[in-house]
């Protein structure tokens, strides 16, 4: 594949939720082997197109995975190159009776075929996902025994054991607290490192400015795409929370403070 | 294997092994008691109570308990709501509108509700169920939007249940006939049900099994479940019809039969934690077993009169959710 292939990039994208229109024409790239983190203020469409370059959501226009139509994608393919992690609360309730080992298997069903064992493979995957998130001593037990935020460190296990190209997360860091939120940093700085793609909607705004990218959206719109360290970026990030955060440099690090 | 899976397994074979217990003993319960049991192998007539009576009617409730335990599995697992029953698309007033249609047509006197309810009363309650499913499917434009789905759901029963209340007025006897149904009974099930019931039994487990991780995704959420892959909508389509197909088999055979639906897939949740796969199994043996227990004290309690099956497995079954809820909420600490 060739590097200056993006992992998505998507042109004149609108997506409805109901009858209200909630994007309005997102043309964006997102490069490969990068980490790039989309941010704005509560309604913004963060999540809506999160879920339209997962493939999860009708929309107009067009979403390519590394230079391929999504649309023409078949969901299996799809499911083996990008995978999803929703917002926290998914789930709940109705998955409480699952275990975590089982759960996390989950996440290797686009690489079996229908009703096949787990192979070593699978297997082997499925322990280095719930071992990077610090899950697997708790492979044996269910997740509704499980508190939020273990909960959300088992569901990232299952979108890791995918071990795609492209790895989605919307808001991945509800309910963790700022160690694991130090250790999902990692698992992503790990995971580009291995040439994988992560986006994610963030907002814990410092987080998302230690992303290589970020995607500054307000009002179904994009109203930048730059260098988490470039000031346009820092600027773009002021003005859409309506100069009420301020972006500093402290210790070498981008962080966004209420003003 | 892990725990859990062993803990599966071994609730698999004990449910298996009582359910053959209890299979023996309503070989023995009747008006001549084990007698015929100990006489069957000399006596015709003692053969044909019990081959022709005791054994396919307390297969037929293990095999009616088993396919709403299934369904109950399948409904809650589709619809991520635990109190979630097979019942919830319509199926119910839909058979019973069948059979009230049924009784309308043919009549209702005895001579004929006799023939009524040997020939027409199953193919009715079943042509029922499954209409006011698919009408339920047609309300909610498929099978995509699960909220949709329980209201369409929610709708054709009470639309269905008014129209089998307005013919249920409209005479006495259609009135009697039809309670009779309601209350449901294992009293009419023979080998040619349990065949049936065994069929429909066999195919759809198969079916819900092959589809169980279906329903492990769609517990983490719709996205979730869409982003492995999986053609969701077809999927979801194929579990719908297990669902009908079970429910209509067994309210064919039996009536409207509370409970066993809803509370299998809960006693098998608080004993073990597991998969679908094995959910979807053990729900089925543990309504086979539940329902063949309660045909078993329906036909016992009283002799030799019965009580209806359908009012023995509500005053049970609800009586141990209350008891599970209760014990839940104590280790809460609620």
């Amino acid at each position: 594949m060739s590097a200056a292939v993006p992992a998505l990039h998507c042109e004149g994208v609108q997506a409805s939720l109901g009858r209200a229109v909630v994007l309005h024409g997102i043309d964006l790239t997102l490069p490969a082997g990068r980490w790039s983190a989309i941010v704005g203020p509560n309604g913004a469409g963060k999540s809506t197109l999160l879920r339209v370059l997962a493939g999860l959501l009708p929309h107009d226009g067009t979403v390519q995975l590394f230079g391929q139509p999504m649309a023409r994608m078949p969901g299996r393919t799809r499911a083996q190159r990008l995978a999803w992690l929703g917002q926290g609360g998914a789930g709940e309730g109705s998955a409480d009776d699952l275990l975590v080992y089982d759960v996390a298997m989950l996440g290797r069903l686009p690489h079996q075929r229908w009703l096949a064992s787990p192979s070593d493979a699978d297997r082997a995957a499925v322990e280095r996902a719930l071992r990077s998130t610090q899950a697997w001593d708790w492979r044996e037990r269910p997740l509704g025994q499980l508190s939020g935020g273990e909960r959300q460190r088992v569901l990232l296990a299952r979108a890791l054991a995918v071990e795609a190209e492209v790895l989605l997360m919307d808001e991945p860091l509800a309910n963790l607290d700022p160690p694991h939120q130090a250790d999902w940093m990692h698992t992503v700085r790990a995971l580009v490192a291995q040439g994988r793609t992560v986006v994610s909607v963030l907002h814990e705004l410092s987080m998302a400015l230690a992303a290589d990218t970020v995607a500054v959206m307000a009002d179904g719109r994009l109203m930048h795409h730059g260098a988490a360290a470039d000031v346009s970026t820092h600027r773009a990030l002021e003005r859409v929370f309506d100069d009420r955060v301020a972006v500093h440099s402290v210790a070498h690090q981008w962080i966004a403070l209420p003003r | 294997m892990n725990a859990q899976r062993r803990r599966a397994l071994i609730l698999s074979l004990a449910l298996l092994a009582l359910s053959v217990g209890a299979l023996l003993f309503g070989l023995g319960i009747g008006s001549t008691g084990f007698q015929s049991v100990l006489a069957a192998r000399h006596d015709p007539i003692a053969l044909q109570i019990v081959w022709d009576i005791r054994l396919p009617r307390t297969l037929g409730a293990w095999l009616a308990g088993g396919l709403l335990g299934l369904a109950g599995a399948v409904a809650q697992g589709l619809f991520r709501n635990p109190l979630a029953d097979p019942y919830l698309l319509g199926s119910a007033s839909g058979a019973s509108l069948g059979v009230a249609v049924a009784l309308l047509l043919f009549g209702a006197s005895p001579s004929t509700t006799q023939w009524v309810i040997r020939l027409g009363l199953t193919g009715a309650a079943f042509v029922g169920a499954v209409v006011a499913v698919l009408l339920t499917l047609a309300l909610a434009r498929g099978v995509q939007q699960t909220l949709r789905l329980l209201l369409a759901g929610v709708i054709v029963g009470v639309v269905l249940g008014a129209v089998k209340d307005l013919i249920t007025i409209q005479s006495a006897d259609i009135l009697v006939a039809l309670t009779g149904f309601m209350l449901g009974s294992t009293g009419l099930v023979g080998w040619s049900a349990c065949a049936l019931m065994a069929i429909f039994g066999a195919s759809c487990l198969l079916l819900g099994w092959a589809l169980a991780p279906v329903l492990d995704g769609l517990a983490l959420g719709e996205s979730t479940a869409a982003s492995l892959g999986l053609p969701l909508g077809a999927m979801r389509a194929a579990l719908v019809a297990v669902l009908a197909l079970a429910t209509g088999a067994a309210v064919a055979q039996t009536g409207l039969i509370a409970f066993v639906g809803l509370a299998a897939p809960h006693l098998v949740r608080s004993a073990v934690k597991t998969t679908h796969a094995w959910l979807l199994v053990l729900s089925a043996l543990m309504g086979g077993l539940l329902l063949m227990t309660a045909d078993l004290g329906a036909r016992w309690f009283i002799a030799p009169q019965e009580l209806p099956v359908g009012v023995l497995t509500a005053v049970l079954g609800g009586s141990y959710l209350l008891w599970l809820m209760h014990r839940r909420s104590l280790r809460g600490g609620a």
